[in-house]
């Protein structure tokens, strides 16, 4: 095919095209469908690995489905909505201990995803000029996001332990911050020792995404602000701020997204079973299932999860045109 | 003086935001780098020094640890075998999202829409709701064809191929969108096909865009733990899995934990800073639009 195969395929009738019928219809025919076998290796892979499971999962979460059944969960007895009543039942352990997980998660997410944009937005502006040092201090801000996050989490683990942790040592030992050693990966804690992990590995992503978005503010407007008699922090704050606001509404939604799902965090930080102060849900579920054994109420807790997500996400995306933009994309 | 935002209408940044930064950047830098000095420093450590209280200077340098790591559990399998993982899962992953996303960003079709919203909503789905049926899923496979998914490399290649796919999709559509339109349409006047207008034209074109997926599909694919750990054995077990062998039922050889992170972190972090500038131009024109 010589003519574009783009958006406005063109029609003209030529003359002589019906002797090249035959051709024009086979071309036609792959200029149709090479969109989708472009498509075709995305798409397999989104549905075994994403859609599939996902279906059968909600099919799960409305089965009796404890490790007796694992090895051919189909032969599973029905259990109707008997997991979601369990799950909901906010009067009973499981349901509970839910709800407790649920409250836990939420607050460690706004803290989390609040202290990592803050920390990246404050840490791009004050680097958007040059200044000596600058392209080293860059690098050195990455490091937290490039390390994987089994050895940047396992470093904390040593940090945080009770007898010869560097926490430990510079609070009670050096600075008598605290009356005692603390246990920083048990009890109530956990939480801040969590979040401290958290955005230490979080926020250099907030920083690299707002650098970008700042290469994209034309420097007229800073020029102008300046011939006004605007001053720096002036400039920051009504012209730097406002203009990151589409970047930080997708910066936002996915570091909302990250840390809500993390689960690699919590993991190496306490294992299997994290304390009730850092319960988050990932692990929460995933003790529900694979140590208690019970994976017919771990799917229905991870589908009421994945309601509550999309839930939010419509609803953010609603709020923000940005975010119906790229939707569209 | 301090260079300004620009060379056109240079402006002295008051003393109130030169001491703000400063003391901002100060801190920032110890909160940053305090883990980084606990890890170099410890994996240079006797394990005395480890087990006691904590020390800012080892008592003695020694590079034992560094000896032992190879020894105490298999890691150069585990570095294998993440390499593999990681390397193929990021190939295919790439030549899988530029495909797609040459598509979406070049042609009109039906379900255009649905298949951009279902592969971007993907990216909210929590991976604990997919590791139990993606297991059954595999072992199903295996009992049906004789194709070992379970258990080996393969099958973690194709999860984490999946995991960075959306993400890597949606920033290339951006991506291949920045790059003019007329470039390729003249390839295809000139006799190119579609294919080869986007391997010679728009391929090239989006190479810092293309980098910066690829860089993040293999820190993707390295730093995961959660399936590593259900889809792995002993002959395919990755670095996530493997760095937990450190710790025995008696001791924990925290220097050697520290050692090996560091050896499983150099490759990875060296490969990062070489290439974020390419990460920045690519989020500049892909994602931050």
């Amino acid at each position: 095919m010589t003519t574009t195969a783009f958006q406005e395929p063109v029609r003209q009738e030529t003359p002589g095209a019906a002797v090249r019928e035959p051709r024009r219809r086979t071309g036609r025919l792959r200029r149709v469908s090479l969109p989708y076998l472009l498509l075709l290796p995305a798409l397999l892979l989104e549905l075994l690995v994403h859609l599939l499971p996902m279906v059968i999962g909600i099919v799960m979460s409305f089965k009796e489905l404890t490790q007796f059944y694992i090895r051919d969960w189909g032969t599973a007895p029905w259990s109707g909505l008997g997991n979601y009543k369990v799950s909901v039942d906010f009067d009973a352990p499981v349901g509970k201990a839910l709800l407790h997980s649920f409250f836990v998660t939420v607050g460690f997410t706004l803290l989390s995803v609040g202290l990592c944009w803050l920390i990246g937005t404050a840490a791009a502006i004050f680097m958007q000029d040059t200044f000596r040092g600058r392209g080293l201090l860059r690098a050195l801000f990455l490091v937290p996001y490039a390390l994987p996050v089994y050895a940047a989490v396992i470093t904390w683990v040593f940090m945080f332990q009770h007898d010869n942790g560097l926490v430990n040592h510079v609070l009670y030992d050096q600075l008598h911050l605290t009356d005692k050693r603390a246990f920083w990966l048990l009890g109530d804690n956990s939480f801040y020792a969590l979040l401290t992990v958290s955005v230490w590995k979080g926020w250099p992503f907030a920083f690299l995404i707002v650098m970008a978005g700042l290469q994209n503010i034309p420097k007229e407007l800073y020029e102008a602000a300046a011939l006004d008699g605007a001053g720096m922090w002036q400039q920051i704050r009504r012209i730097t701020l406002p203009s990151l606001r589409p970047v930080n509404q997708v910066l936002i939604l996915i570091l909302f997204l990250w840390t809500f799902n993390d689960f690699n965090t919590p993991y190496v930080l306490f294992g299997k079973s994290a304390p009730e102060a850092a319960d988050l849900l990932s692990v929460h579920i995933y003790q529900a299932s694979f140590v208690t054994w019970n994976f017919g109420t771990g799917s229905a807790m991870s589908v009421l999860l994945l309601l509550f997500l999309l839930v939010v996400t419509g609803g953010y995306l609603a709020l923000t045109s940005r975010g119906r933009r790229t939707a569209d994309a | 003086m301090p260079e300004s935002r620009t060379a056109k209408s240079p402006m002295v940044p008051p003393r109130s935001f030169l001491w703000s930064r400063r003391i901002f950047l100060t801190l920032l830098t110890g909160f940053v780098l305090i883990p980084v000095y606990v890890m170099v420093s410890s994996s240079l450590k006797p394990l005395a020094d480890v087990t006691g209280t904590f020390r800012w200077l080892p008592s003695g340098l020694t590079v034992r640890p560094y000896i032992d790591i190879w020894s105490t559990v298999p890691l150069a399998r585990y570095f294998v075998n993440s390499l593999i993982v990681a390397g193929s899962a990021t190939i295919c992953s790439v030549v899988v999202a530029v495909f797609a996303a040459y598509a979406v960003s070049r042609y009109t079709f039906r379900g255009k829409r649905v298949f951009t919203v279902t592969v971007l909503s993907t990216q909210m789905f929590p991976g604990i709701l997919f590791l139990l049926p993606l297991f059954l899923i595999y072992v199903n496979i295996g009992n049906a064809t004789g194709i070992a998914l379970f258990g080996s490399r393969g099958g973690l290649i194709l999860t984490y191929l999946t995991f960075s796919l959306p993400f890597s999709i949606w920033m290339l559509i951006g991506y291949f969108d920045s790059v003019p339109r007329d470039l390729d349409e003249a390839a295809l006047v000139d006799g190119c096909g579609p294919l080869g207008a986007l391997l010679r034209i728009v391929v090239p074109a989006a190479i810092p865009g293309i980098v910066a997926v690829a860089v993040y599909a293999f820190m993707t694919a390295w730093g995961e733990v959660l399936f590593a750990s259900v889809m792995t054995d002993d002959a395919t077990r990755t670095l996530a899995v493997g760095l937990q062998g450190y710790s025995t039922l008696y001791d924990v050889y925290w220097n050697q934990i520290m050692a090996a992170s560091l050896v499983v972190s150099v490759p990875v972090v060296a490969g990062f800073l070489l290439l974020q500038r390419y990460l920045v131009a690519g989020l500049t024109a892909g994602a931050v639009k």
